[in-house]
């Protein structure tokens, strides 16, 4: 077993665990108990693996970016999770957990959801499988983000606001946790990132864990060899980086975290947990998390609501104390210039999450013969409006 | 501190450090002493509470832009025991404790003359693995949550964990939803009791008023008043109103 991997108490190192409330206690114990036997199932591996292929649309293309490649002096390969169904990675993950909910008797779900992105994948699922769907979202959430809203309720889910605190991504995994508790018998929750106490870290970077797994499979086609020098995603909770890093972390590969500093890691203003994060317990387990000196949580900031998260998954924060990956941050200002880049080289407008992974590559120094390969994690239609305000377009 | 097992219709309140002011914490204290509570859970805010209700989540975040911290706490708890000679309790989320160092925060609990420690999110695996010696040699019995979807198996383990009472649940519920004495709950109750545990227990999360008071008392050695005692903190002149809240409770 990889040190690098989550061992048997749930724990990466120091990090994970299960900080949890009594009240749910007998829903964690049981998708702890049953999570691995039913992923691995026969049944359960020949229905998922169906539906990426037939639903979702994958495997998802491993593209040569070739004018990016040539402006950074290195081979750079984009893992093109914007083509999948609902237009980013959120959805291999929500597969995977409506077919486990399904397997668990589970009649209700619910899920939380930041820019819309998880919330959008879970009513699809939801719409999929006929399960009734209720999505948390912060009440400013649902304002900044009507298309996402007006999709989820099109697909047949409640979309209810969360009202308390800063009313974003944090407070409607509060209201999403709080119902759990509410309703231990009949409802799943599904997770929409690498966060949450075991076995949800684990589960849902296994479920992404096909990002990386086709990757060296298009790799190996592609330049006769699996694994490339160096691995890069983007990282707010870290469900795509986990997904990118997982079948990587063994092997001689650089893995990179780019983290959204915001208006820049010092302004007050940024979700650069790395740099500015203590060890802490959010949402059900032990990680580095953005505090006060009292150990209140902190409200991050990034222009990308899908980074705007003020921890990262407990896998991340072992493998940046470990060492073994690099974090690091790009700023509001060097994403959106890196996401109207890849649109002028490429002719591919990328989330702004994604952006921020590209923006990395400019402070980056290549020796001409690298292979990296860049995790774009979703499409930018959901940002249009950003990018037409930013740009004036 | 071991409550007694015999003990019956014990009435404990629970209030948040810092709400509805900042140096409001001791003079509720001694108000709900003077009135004739049995025991205190006072309350240590933090941004996240996930196991709690509107009324609760409300009144810490007040509390939190009230200035209140666990240091400004101890400090308003350093002359408590001139004041109150009930047993206290501090519940509160675990991420605040961590910071604040869990050795530091067992040491000021004993120093001001705090009896235990009820932390909803601190499950007994961490806690045997990583805190129960720290707890234990500073003399602070740590408390530990029972709902009505805990099995037998656990709720055993926890008696043997517990120094003080256990705290369980009328339901499967965040605070302030108010107990519905259906014959359910009673018959969770009922297996509890019958359970002839070596703590005494004590029934909290959705007792509001004399009914469900009583009610959780005819099975329980006494039973926990939260959010209908944060309602009361709203009103004008709320000190005065304590005599006569705790009286409408027995």
């Amino acid at each position: 077993m990889s040190k690098y991997q989550v061992d048997n108490r749930g724990y990466y190192g120091p990090f994970g665990g299960a900080y949890i409330p009594e009240m749910l206690f007998p829903n964690v114990e049981q998708l702890e108990q049953q999570y691995l036997e039913i992923m691995n199932d026969p049944s359960f591996r020949a229905e998922f693996d169906q539906l990426l292929k037939d639903y979702v649309g994958r495997p998802s293309p491993l593209y040569h970016a070739k004018r990016l490649s040539e402006r950074y002096g290195a081979t750079i390969f984009l893992k093109r999770e914007d083509l999948n169904h609902t237009g980013a990675h959120k959805i291999n993950n929500t597969i995977g957990q409506i077919l486990l909910a399904e397997r668990l008797g589970k009649k209700r779900i619910i899920a939380e959801t930041g820019a819309g992105q998880h919330g959008v994948a879970t009513a699809t699922v939801c719409a999929l499988k006929g399960l009734e769907c209720v999505v948390y979202m912060g009440e400013v959430d649902i304002e900044r983000q009507a298309p996402n809203v007006a999709r989820m309720k099109m697909m047949g889910a409640t979309v209810v606001p969360a009202t308390s605190g800063s009313k974003t991504l944090k407070d409607a995994t509060n209201e999403a946790l709080r119902d759990w508790i509410n309703n231990p018998l009949d409802t799943h929750y599904i997770i929409g990132s690498v966060v949450g106490p075991h076995p949800y870290p684990d589960m849902v970077a296994r479920f992404q864990s096909i990002i990386s797994a086709e990757t060296k499979i298009q790799l190996l086609e592609k330049t006769g060899k699996e694994t490339p020098d160096i691995a890069m995603a983007c990282v707010g909770g870290g469900s795509n980086a986990a997904g990118m890093f997982y079948n990587f972390v063994d092997d001689d590969v650089r893995l990179i975290a780019v983290e959204a500093a915001g208006h820049g890691v010092d302004s007050g203003e940024t979700a650069a947990t790395t740099v500015l994060g203590k060890e802490g317990v959010l949402h059900g387990s032990r990680s580095i998390l953005m505090q006060t000196e009292d150990g209140q949580v902190v409200e991050p900031y990034s222009i990308s609501a899908g980074l705007d998260y003020p921890g990262i998954g407990p896998q991340h924060a072992w493998l940046f104390k470990s060492g073994r990956g690099e974090y690091v941050s790009a700023t509001d200002d060097e994403a959106m210039q890196a996401g109207l880049r890849l649109t002028q080289l490429e002719g591919i407008i990328p989330a702004i999450e994604s952006s921020h992974a590209l923006a990395h590559l400019e402070k980056m120094t290549f020796k001409g013969d690298e292979v990296v390969v860049v995790c774009l994690s979703g499409r930018g239609d959901k940002d249009l409006d950003n990018y037409m305000k930013y740009f004036n377009l | 501190m071991q409550l007694n097992k015999h003990a019956n219709g014990l009435l404990s309140i629970y209030f948040t450090a810092g709400y509805p002011t900042l140096d409001s914490t001791v003079s509720i204290a001694k108000a709900l002493e003077e009135a004739g509570a049995d025991f205190l859970e006072i309350g240590f805010p933090y941004s996240d509470p996930v196991a709690d209700g509107p009324t609760i989540q409300h009144s810490s975040e007040e509390a939190l832009k009230n200035g209140m911290t666990l240091s400004v706490l101890f400090e308003q708890l350093q002359d408590l025991r001139k004041h109150v000679s009930i047993p206290v309790f501090l519940m509160g989320y675990v991420n605040p404790v961590i910071r604040f160092g869990v050795e530091n925060f067992c040491k000021a609990c004993k120093e001001v003359g705090v009896n235990g420690t009820i932390i909803p999110d601190l499950p007994m695996y961490e806690y045997e693995e990583l805190y129960q010696h720290i707890f234990e040699e500073n003399g602070i019995s740590n408390i530990f949550l029972v709902t009505p979807q805990t099995s037998e198996e656990r709720i055993r383990k926890i008696d043997k964990l517990s120094s003080s009472f256990i705290y369980l649940l009328s339901s499967n519920a965040t605070t302030g939803k108010n107990l519905e004495v259906k014959d359910q709950a009673e018959a969770y109750f009922k297996r509890i009791k019958d359970m002839d545990l070596d703590n005494p227990f004590i029934i909290g999360f959705g007792i509001s008023n004399q009914e469900t008071f009583r009610k959780a008392t005819t099975y329980a050695n006494g039973a926990i008043v939260g959010t209908a005692f944060v309602k009361l903190l709203d009103e004008a002149d709320y000190l005065a109103k304590i005599p006569q809240f705790i009286q409408n409770l027995r």
